[in-house]
């Protein structure tokens, strides 16, 4: 009986299998001189299999990748992406949101402000990180950071991975929707280039609130909706079981939002996805930072702001009768 | 059978075992405490019980004429019209959706916006039409948002803005999402300008309307007893697994916890909006703003 494995999706689970194998080959004490042979065969196996799986993912299975138990999450990069990295807790009203990460960066020579939301792996952190779930005091910590930033002239950083803002009685207390608007209304007219990346998931308003940039990246099996495809679903088609094709009809994938002049870039992830590779990720996503934030260091910042505008304001389809 | 529907005539009978819906004809039945009367009286009373004084919902045509001074009022940009862009389709298709929600509800979107006066006091003045698409916000609403910001930078008025909205519009995906930043940097522009925004939250306002354009106003001001949140209600209860507290995201509890300024009864809505701006406006010129 094939034993069920929660970190692999059910469309990598034929991956799994031949992990298996060689991993048996690879344990054999008495292992035999085919046993090499036998193993660079299904290592070739392997790659072939995952090309073709990930050549043509479904955009259902790019959001299960995008919300894949193993996908980094922020404080997976940060320690090989950030040359250095301060962390700064608090909004200094009500109290610290662990779901945001917040703090002083450096990528070789570049220094900026960061902001970027945190999910926690196992059971105690994702709760401690309450699954990525900001509440208003998470994006007011992300507010003082941002204007921290302003006032020191350094870009800012977010990189965004959340189902969205918490529907909880504590955070409608505090005024999660004026925490959300606010950012959205200053963000707007920062004075400080800045630049936002989904890293995997964005949540809908709980994602935008650090999310209007003047560069707009996605990593290759990211996502970025209105609502999750499980969301529209249940609403739309009154039947949560039609995710799949909510997620289709919804054009929440890198390609699909680059097409409609809504995100700017795609960071290609490795073969098999983020979570296969990290160091190669993490490179992936180095080289792309550096090159987006070099592109706005010698930018005149009344260009920027002016070129920000222009695009908020160009957002939308309608016609004129 | 109880005494009231004894006296009550057999159609609101039916209409009271179908609950929820509201009875069409001579009566009106309120929503809140069941009282029953004439729906002239109920209509003359701007949609307003008079004996528990619960607002229902009115259309942001009746809702312009509650408002809007009736001389030198004009609709503008009435022109903007919806799109399918992405061929959206859940179980039918949203262009023939649109069309058949155009031809129910006599509009164009779930916006309308208005030139005039406010007690002889100009304004621009955004309206929601909540029985469109639940006035959800898709790239019309933003765009004409957005316009009547414009406006009011050119002929330097006051914006209001009566919001009635279930958030942000599902069909049009992350274009909609994206009116939330579209419409929030068009205030940030207004308030710039030192023009007043008086943001007027009614029921519902939930979701990305909530979360940007109503949120932020320089007055906010809510209508009794109206919800207003980011989430809705079901969802926080099945995220929390807890009954929610009485009262929970009405506007009375808004205000107790510090989101709006104060709640307004509709029939005060005219006179005080019009005081508000004339005070909020007294000392505007467009030299004071520039320094
Ligand atoms: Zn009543």
């Amino acid at each position: 009986m094939k034993e069920f494995n929660p970190n692999y999706l059910d469309f990598e689970q034929p991956l799994l299998e031949i992990e298996g194998r060689i991993k048996q080959i690879k344990n054999d004490p008495e292992k035999t001189a085919k046993a090499d042979a036998k193993i660079t065969k299904l290592d070739k196996e392997h790659s072939e299999l995952t090309r073709k799986i990930f050549g043509n993912l479904t955009d259902w299975q790019i959001s299960q990748l995008a919300r894949h138990p193993l996908r980094p999450y922020t404080l997976d990069y940060i320690p090989n992406l950030f040359s250095s990295f301060t962390e700064l807790h608090g909004d200094r009203m009500f109290g610290d949101d662990a779901a945001l990460i917040c703090g002083i960066a450096k990528i070789d020579e570049h220094n900026f402000m960061f902001i970027g939301h945190q999910k926690g792996r196992d059971a105690k952190e994702k709760v401690k990180r309450n699954f990525g779930m900001p509440k208003p005091e998470g994006y007011r910590k992300a507010l003082r950071v941002m204007k921290l930033a302003e006032k020191f002239g350094l870009p800012v950083v977010t990189f965004i991975d959340t189902p969205g803002a918490y529907p909880g009685i504590d955070a409608e207390s505090r005024n999660q929707s004026q925490a959300i608007a606010e950012n959205l209304y200053i963000m707007s007219n920062l004075k400080v280039p800045v630049i936002s990346i989904i890293i995997g998931e964005g949540g809908s308003g709980g994602a935008l609130a650090i999310g209007i940039s003047d560069k707009l990246g996605m990593l290759e099996n990211s996502i970025y909706s209105v609502i999750s495809p499980e969301g529209c679903a249940s609403i739309l088609w009154k039947d949560s079981k039609k995710a799949e094709q909510a997620a289709d009809a919804l054009c929440i994938t890198a390609p699909k939002l680059v097409k409609f002049n809504l995100v700017d870039l795609i960071i290609p992830e490795p073969l098999g996805g983020a979570h296969r590779d990290y160091s190669a990720m993490t490179s992936s996503l180095k080289m792309n930072l550096i090159s987006m934030l070099e592109d706005l260091k010698d930018t005149d910042i009344d260009e920027i702001l002016y070129k920000r505008k222009e695009k908020i304001s160009s957002y939308g389809k309608f016609e004129r009768s | 059978m109880s005494w009231l529907d004894k006296i009550l005539p057999s159609r609101i009978r039916a209409e009271k075992e179908n609950k929820g819906s509201v009875p069409e004809g001579l009566w009106h039945k309120c929503l809140n405490c069941d009282t029953v009367i004439y729906r002239a009286e109920f209509e003359k009373n701007l949609n307003v019980c008079p004996k528990c004084n619960n607002h229902g919902r009115i259309s942001a045509r009746t809702r312009a004429d509650i408002i809007l001074d009736a001389e030198d009022r004009i609709e503008i940009f009435d022109n903007i019209m919806p799109v399918d862009m992405l061929n959206f389709k859940d179980k039918e298709k949203y262009k023939d959706k649109l069309l058949s929600t155009q031809k129910k509800t006599g509009e164009k979107d779930a916006m309308l916006v208005f030139k005039g006066n406010i007690n002889k006091i100009p304004a621009i003045v955004c309206i929601f039409e909540y029985s469109f698409f639940g006035g959800s916000m898709g790239s019309v609403v933003g765009e004409k948002f957005s316009l009547a910001v414009k406006k009011c930078i050119e002929e330097k008025k006051p914006l209001v803005c009566f919001s009635a909205s279930g958030g942000a519009r599902m069909q049009e995906s992350l274009f909609s999402l994206f009116q939330m930043a579209k419409t929030s940097a068009a205030l940030n522009d207004l308030s710039q300008k030192g023009l007043p925004y008086i943001s007027v939250l009614t029921d519902p306002t939930m979701g990305g309307v909530s979360a940007s354009l109503a949120m932020l106003g320089d007055i906010n001001i809510g209508e009794p007893n109206a919800l207003i949140g980011f989430a809705g209600p079901r969802v926080i209860e099945q995220t929390v697994g807890e009954k929610l507290p009485d009262g929970f995201q009405r506007s009375e509890f808004l205000q107790d916890h510090g989101a709006i300024d104060f709640i307004l009864d509709r029939n005060n809505q005219k006179a005080k909006l019009a005081e508000i701006i004339s005070s909020l406006m007294s000392n505007y010129s467009s030299e004071r703003i520039s320094k």
